[in-house]
């Protein structure tokens, strides 16, 4: 291959890859303004705002995951950090419930750099437990520390007021939601493409060769790590916010899983694929309630196929059968 | 399933009448539709399947009887897995989707405090079956609740030690919810009732010896009773520590725990004299025949066990009583707006449900009184009704 054509191959990956950044969120943009149209009640923009804010934080673990190679099995653990920051810091320090969503954003960021730097060292399967560890030590300290957190009933988060208007009601939150997704989804897109994303790749890649070359291969997954926990902690406070009320099984063990199995089955590599698997995942619960007593059955039924047939992920492996059809 | 097919004979059965009857009759032949998000799968699943099953079984029954006021029940159940976020979604569906008119459901204090807003806003009727004193305290106006709660359990130990001449109580309590909330309740009403806790003691869910915590709560001076709140099988490892001790004291457990595994997992020598409050259900058959709740309990207790071939729950028999006084509600509204309804409800008086007599005011969504609480006395292996 002459040097020519290895220029041209290359300016073809380069410029569709632009371009492809900037029409994944204008698809979502679309998507987002347009599918209220079809609403037929309140209760679907509900369901769609729950769907951008999963997203939100499948997007930032499939930063950590999908782009850095990292395991976490504990992402649950920092939504619930965000979560509570909304109920407990207009309870006890008097703040705006407003300010607690930055406040618990920050928070969730220093605790992920401090435990993220003895936990990074470990890799695959350790690092996997070390992070459900950390999930699971979460979830105890709201539970049991009943007077602050108000245990396994929950802690009620106060409304958020911006000038005497009461920020509440299915449609207002959907718009916030779709909103946050977007710009979080263009931060994540942007940093796949910069110098630090292709860092990200090479380590995910391998971690020798990427040390060799010079990248600073501890300082990078933690950094990974603490945009991840900063975009469940945002996608918790939100969270709270809509529901007004938050209980222990939003940082919960079982919520860590969806959120590895929303990265997985979007599709690992992918940005919007982890909000797909989001999707998915909020949105199957609602459909399969028609199984009634089969429910569970069905939805690992599915999740089952689509790893069977689309096994490295819906968005990738679509992708792929088009490209093939074309 | 079962479900699915009973909805489709039913509506088939509608589209035949309708065709027969006048066009005018259609609208009242419409179903109601009734609502319940019950956490049937998970780890409150043991309280949420007999809920799901008791409704199920007496919408049913409503329907063969001729319905609500001349239109069937129309019974629309999601379940939550214990999980408030999703319960809050489910909640949301049934008011802007399914269009329900009532709700009865919210198997925990969580589900039940993330979804009451959602009925709230809607001006929807809302009966939980969870047992938290905050889902009625302070009383939102569209939120009411059939199972009796902590602090009644509490007042009704106290009654009961009191009544024995006593007045000195050691306290051990589970770190888990339950526990807690009991213990903070107890604390709450332990003085208007003339008790002193002299001693507090506590254990985790899943400790495997309460010995350390007894012998520290029998040298305490001057304790005369020892009070457990707690549920699973912590109360039972207390019971044994409790009599391996040879701790002469009266010991009292709490409603969490009176069932037969019990005295099981404790072995009835253990459990020999220990003392709970419980609902009635337990001992439906050694109330005497002048009991209101008597021939209630018997029948919803042969019912059940006879559809499902298991013992019947208290939590089941709570779902009972709130799809009962939501009826009864509906029969006296006549009507199946929220706001009328709900004032129906509130004006339930004497209503005899499995959990007790119900009296419902403005101020008391849940209407129950200590009177709904039967002392039980555990002896040869078996819950005996003590003098109450």
């Amino acid at each position: 291959m002459d040097a020519k054509a290895d220029a041209a191959v290359l300016s073809a990956a380069a410029r569709p890859r632009l371009s492809a950044r900037w029409a994944t969120l204008l698809v979502l943009a679309v998507v987002i303004a347009t599918i209220p149209w079809f609403f037929p009640s309140g209760f679907y923009f509900r369901v769609a705002a729950l769907v951008w804010v999963t997203a939100l934080a499948a997007v930032g673990l499939q930063i950590l995951m999908g782009q850095a190679g990292q395991v976490s099995l504990g992402h649950a653990g920092f939504v619930g950090i965000g979560a509570y920051a909304m109920a407990l810091g207009p309870k006890y320090l008097g703040l705006d419930v407003l300010l607690c969503l930055p406040l618990g954003a920050a928070l969730a960021g220093v605790i992920a750099f401090l435990v993220g730097r003895p936990i990074l060292k470990l890799k695959g399967h350790y690092l996997a437990v070390a992070t459900l560890g950390f999930g699971m030590l979460v979830t105890m300290v709201l539970v049991s520390e009943v007077g602050i957190t108000g245990g396994p009933d929950g802690i009620r988060v106060p409304r958020a007021e911006i000038l005497g208007w009461r920020i509440r009601g299915s449609e207002t939150f959907y718009w916030i939601a779709g909103g946050a997704l977007l710009i979080g989804t263009w931060i994540a897109l942007n940093l796949q493409d910069s110098p630090s994303g292709r860092a990200l790749a090479a380590l995910h890649d391998s971690e020798v060769a990427a040390r060799t070359i010079g990248i600073d291969v501890a300082a990078y997954k933690l950094r990974a790590f603490v945009i991840a926990a900063v975009y469940g902690a945002v996608a918790g406070g939100l969270l709270a916010l809509m529901n007004g009320f938050v209980t222990p099984d939003a940082a919960g063990f079982i919520a860590s899983v969806e959120y590895v199995t929303m990265v997985v089955i979007g599709g690992l590599a992918s940005v919007p694929g982890a909000v797909v698997g989001a999707a998915l995942l909020v949105l199957l619960p609602q459909a399969l309630t028609v199984f009634h007593d089969y429910e569970h059955a069905v939805l690992g039924l599915l999740i089952m196929l689509f790893m069977i047939f689309l096994r490295v992920g819906i968005v990738p492996g679509l992708a792929a059968l088009l490209r093939r059809r074309a | 399933m079962s479900l699915i097919s009973v909805f489709r004979r039913g509506l088939l059965g509608l589209g035949t009448a309708a065709l027969i009857a006048a066009p005018a009759m259609a609208q009242q032949g419409q179903p109601i539709r009734i609502g319940a998000v019950l956490s049937v799968t998970g780890p409150a699943s043991f309280l949420g399947d007999p809920e799901d099953k008791t409704l199920r079984l007496y919408v049913n029954r409503i329907n063969a009887a001729g319905g609500v006021n001349g239109r069937p029940l129309q019974l629309i159940v999601y379940d939550d897995g214990g999980d408030a976020n999703r319960a809050r979604t489910f909640a949301t569906r049934l008011v802007e989707d399914d269009r329900v008119v009532a709700m009865v459901g919210g198997t925990t204090t969580g589900t039940t405090m993330a979804m009451r807003p959602v009925f709230e806003d809607a001006r929807i009727p809302f009966i939980s079956l969870a047992g938290g004193i905050e889902i009625i305290e302070p009383v939102a106006p569209f939120t009411f609740k059939t199972p009796h709660t902590d602090r009644m359990a509490c007042e009704k130990i106290f009654a009961d030690i009191r009544a024995r001449g006593l007045t000195r109580v050691g306290m051990i309590s589970g770190t888990d919810g339950f526990g807690q909330s009991m213990r903070g309740q107890c604390q709450r009403v332990a003085g208007p009732a003339g008790i002193t806790i002299v001693a507090d003691e506590q254990y985790g869910p899943r400790d495997s010896d309460m010995t350390p915590q007894l012998t520290r709560i029998r040298n305490t001076a001057g304790v005369e009773a020892i009070v457990n709140a707690g549920f699973g099988q912590g109360p039972a490892i207390v019971t044994r520590g409790y009599a391996q001790l040879g701790i002469r004291l009266p010991l009292y457990q709490s409603h969490g725990v009176a069932s037969a595994q019990f005295i099981e997992l404790a072995t009835p020598a253990a459990a020999e004299g220990v003392r709970l409050p419980a609902a009635a259900l337990l001992v439906a058959e050694q109330l005497p025949e002048n009991d209101p709740q008597r021939r209630i309990l018997i029948d919803y207790k042969t019912t059940f066990e006879r559809e499902f071939n298991q013992p019947v729950s208290t939590f089941g028999g709570h779902a009972y009583d709130g799809l009962m006084i939501l009826v009864e509600a509906m029969r006296r509204a006549n009507s199946t707006d929220g706001t009328r309804l709900r004032d129906a409800i509130r004006a339930t008086r004497g209503f005899v449900g499995t959990g007790g007599v119900v009296n419902m005011s403005a101020t008391d969504h849940m209407g129950l009184d200590l009177s709904a609480f039967k002392m039980v006395e555990i002896r040869g292996g078996a819950f005996r009704l003590i003098g109450n």
